[in-house]
């Protein structure tokens, strides 16, 4: 298992349209991504339980990343975030 | 006739019929159902049509309101294929044994629900997105029509709540406005109306009754009226036409400069008087912020505003304009403006009484941390500072005396503050003028409060009617004044402007550029109607 901490920048937090982007993208992968804040968690490529865990800017989630080609999968997912959150 | 009010989502006059636009209610049913498989193969092949559906709407959308308005029934089809909200509808059907309808709509709820609960306003707008396609599926199951006929005739749009499949489809031709008593201000609806343009209400109380009456939309007011009388409705009319020309002024005008035919230039920024007149600001085009009156934040105070809650408006103004000039004007209290907290003394003759720099001069602590949240905002934008209501040399030499021991107190403590922060005057007393060129060897720039300069010179009292034919606006006392004000600047190597009302008086704009004026500062609304006769101006 893998993770990293993530602060968001995106000025309206993690709303439809990046969820959008990123369920999508989770979807890609056979590894099991997980988006943590606080004591909620959500599966990344679920985009309604992405939406509800009401991420704004500044917040930070924790990923996981939990498969077989888990570390190919941190790093895509790393630079995702990176370039779209 | 009936006058509401609402919040308003984007200025502008809407004057038509109304059209209480009813949603068909898909009145969902629960049966039992034995062949649940069968059931979730009519729900899949339903959702499949509703993504298709969507996937044509946001083609649609595109090529009318744009990629980034559009992108929202991406995102709905998406929703439509989350696996939360399908395994939802599955479960429905197979354990309680009932239709793929009921299913949908329960699980549309559910998932409504949950966003409406949560505590940010933008998530809670989403709850209309997930009510949205579940509607959507349901349609499609049960074969029902989408009802969004208009008509031939513009109207304005009045209902409970929009949802963006619905604004989407309208023939934008013929929408003049929206009113609801649903939405927020982040809804797409709110969004939509913005891009097009057109003026929107929510948080309307609305009446099916109203179908087919005449209607205003007065968007910068955030009023609908129905119904309204023949007088009101002629001033309305006007005041359209008004706005009409004002908007063609500004798709002409906007992002051109403002230089005469020779290649004179001259600064055109805003007035304004508190941080919510930011939008107007930008929507006009200004070059920036030449008069920040800063009383809002001690008349709306019902105590000294502290260090943090100046800093905190400041610093959003600066940011809001980029790297754009932003003039705030220091405390200027006193005379007009009384504040009770202040307790200062009632005066005779409050034009010529303790006001302004004279408060802050006399109680430096008030005036330390004003200063101390302007140089700490200063760090975060383009930001200048300007006195007002001076009439001395040794004013000034205080005030930089006072500023200085700020911004070091500052460093000292290692808080960030900007680079060369312009420090101005405003001059608006005689005085201020006749020393003009001593004055200008101390400060970064002058800018010319006219309304006090004119009652002061004049000693005519503008409130007083009875004085209004003694009253002269251009009087050449004035007008050589503003020359005298222009050429010490100049001879100084300073700037010179003028923030009061006479900047925006287009009669003497041509004036305003042979003396050479470095800037005027108007009121957003006539930042065009100035910025069009500089450019016609030789």
């Amino acid at each position: 298992m893998k993770s990293f901490e993530y602060t968001v920048t995106d000025p309206v937090g993690i709303h439809a349209r990046p969820a959008g982007l990123l369920a999508k993208e989770a979807k890609k992968y056979p590894d099991t991504i997980t988006i943590t804040k606080g004591e909620k968690s959500a599966g990344a490529a679920k985009l309604m339980a992405l939406m509800g865990l009401g991420v704004k800017q500044g917040e930070t989630v924790t990923v996981t990343i939990e498969g077989e080609s888990e570390d190919a999968t941190y790093e895509a997912i790393k630079a995702f975030f990176e370039a779209n959150l | 006739m009936v006058q509401l009010s609402g919040k308003k989502i984007f200025n502008g006059i809407a004057i038509g019929k109304i059209k209480f636009y009813a949603r068909t209610e898909n009145k969902v049913t629960r049966e039992k159902i034995e062949d649940t498989a069968a059931e979730f193969a009519r729900y899949e092949a339903a959702r499949d049509t509703a993504i298709e559906q969507l996937n044509e709407l946001y083609e649609k959308a595109v090529a009318t309101v744009g990629e980034d308005n559009a992108e929202i029934f991406n995102v709905h089809a998406m929703m439509l294929e989350d696996d939360d909200y399908n395994d939802s509808i599955q479960n429905i059907i197979n354990t309680q044994g009932v239709n793929a309808e009921y299913a949908v709509a329960v699980t549309g709820d559910n998932f409504a629900d949950m966003f409406a609960n949560m505590d940010d306003d933008y998530f809670k707008a989403r709850s209309a997105d997930v009510k949205d396609i579940s509607e959507r599926v349901v349609r499609v199951l049960t074969g029902a029509e989408d009802n969004n006929e208009i008509g031939d005739e513009p109207v304005i749009i009045v209902a409970d709540d929009l949802a963006p499949s619905e604004t989407v489809q309208m023939d934008k031709s013929k929408l003049l406005s929206f009113v609801t008593q649903q939405g927020s201000a982040n809804s797409h609806t709110a969004i939509l109306a913005r891009t097009m343009g057109i003026p929107a209400l929510i948080g309307v109380e609305i009446d099916a009754s109203w179908n087919g009456k005449i209607g205003i939309v007065d968007g910068y007011e955030g009023k609908f009226i129905v119904d309204p009388e023949m007088e009101i409705l002629q001033g309305y009319f006007k005041k359209k036409e008004a706005d009409d020309e004002q908007k063609k002024l500004l798709l002409e005008l906007k992002g051109k400069e403002n230089v005469t035919k020779s290649g004179q230039k001259i600064n055109l920024y805003a007035n304004i008087g508190s941080p919510n007149d930011l939008g107007s600001v930008l929507e006009n085009d200004a070059g920036g912020i030449g008069l920040f009156r800063s009383e809002f934040l001690y008349l709306e105070s019902s105590t000294y505003p502290t260090e943090e809650e100046q800093f905190a408006a400041y610093k959003k103004v600066v940011e809001t304009m980029g790297g754009r000039k932003v003039i705030i004007r220091t405390l200027d209290i006193g005379a007009d403006k009384q504040v009770d907290y202040f307790d200062l003394d009632k005066e005779e003759n409050p034009a010529l009484g303790f006001r302004a720099i004279r408060i802050c001069l006399t109680r430096p602590e008030i005036f330390r941390t004003q200063l101390r949240a302007l140089y700490r905002a200063s760090a975060y934008g383009n930001l200048a500072i300007m006195y007002p209501m001076i009439i001395s040399l040794e004013e000034v030499q205080e005030i930089k005396a006072i500023s200085k021991s700020v911004r070091e107190e500052l460093k000292a403590e290692g808080i960030a503050i900007g680079d060369n922060v312009e420090e101005g005057i405003m001059i608006e007393t005689p005085a201020a003028v006749i020393i003009a060129d001593e004055l200008a060897k101390e400060v970064d720039f002058f800018s010319v409060g006219t309304n006090d300069l004119t009652q002061y010179t004049l000693a005519i009292d503008r409130q007083n009617a009875k004085l209004d034919r003694f009253y002269n606006a251009h009087h050449p006392a004035i007008l050589k004044m503003l020359k005298m004000i222009a050429d010490s600047a100049h001879k100084a190597g300073i700037w010179a402007g003028i923030c009061g009302e006479l900047g925006a008086d287009t009669e003497l704009t041509q004036y305003f550029l042979e003396i050479g004026m470095d800037e005027l500062s108007v009121s957003p609304g006539c930042i065009l109607p100035v910025r069009k006769l500089v450019r016609e101006a030789e």
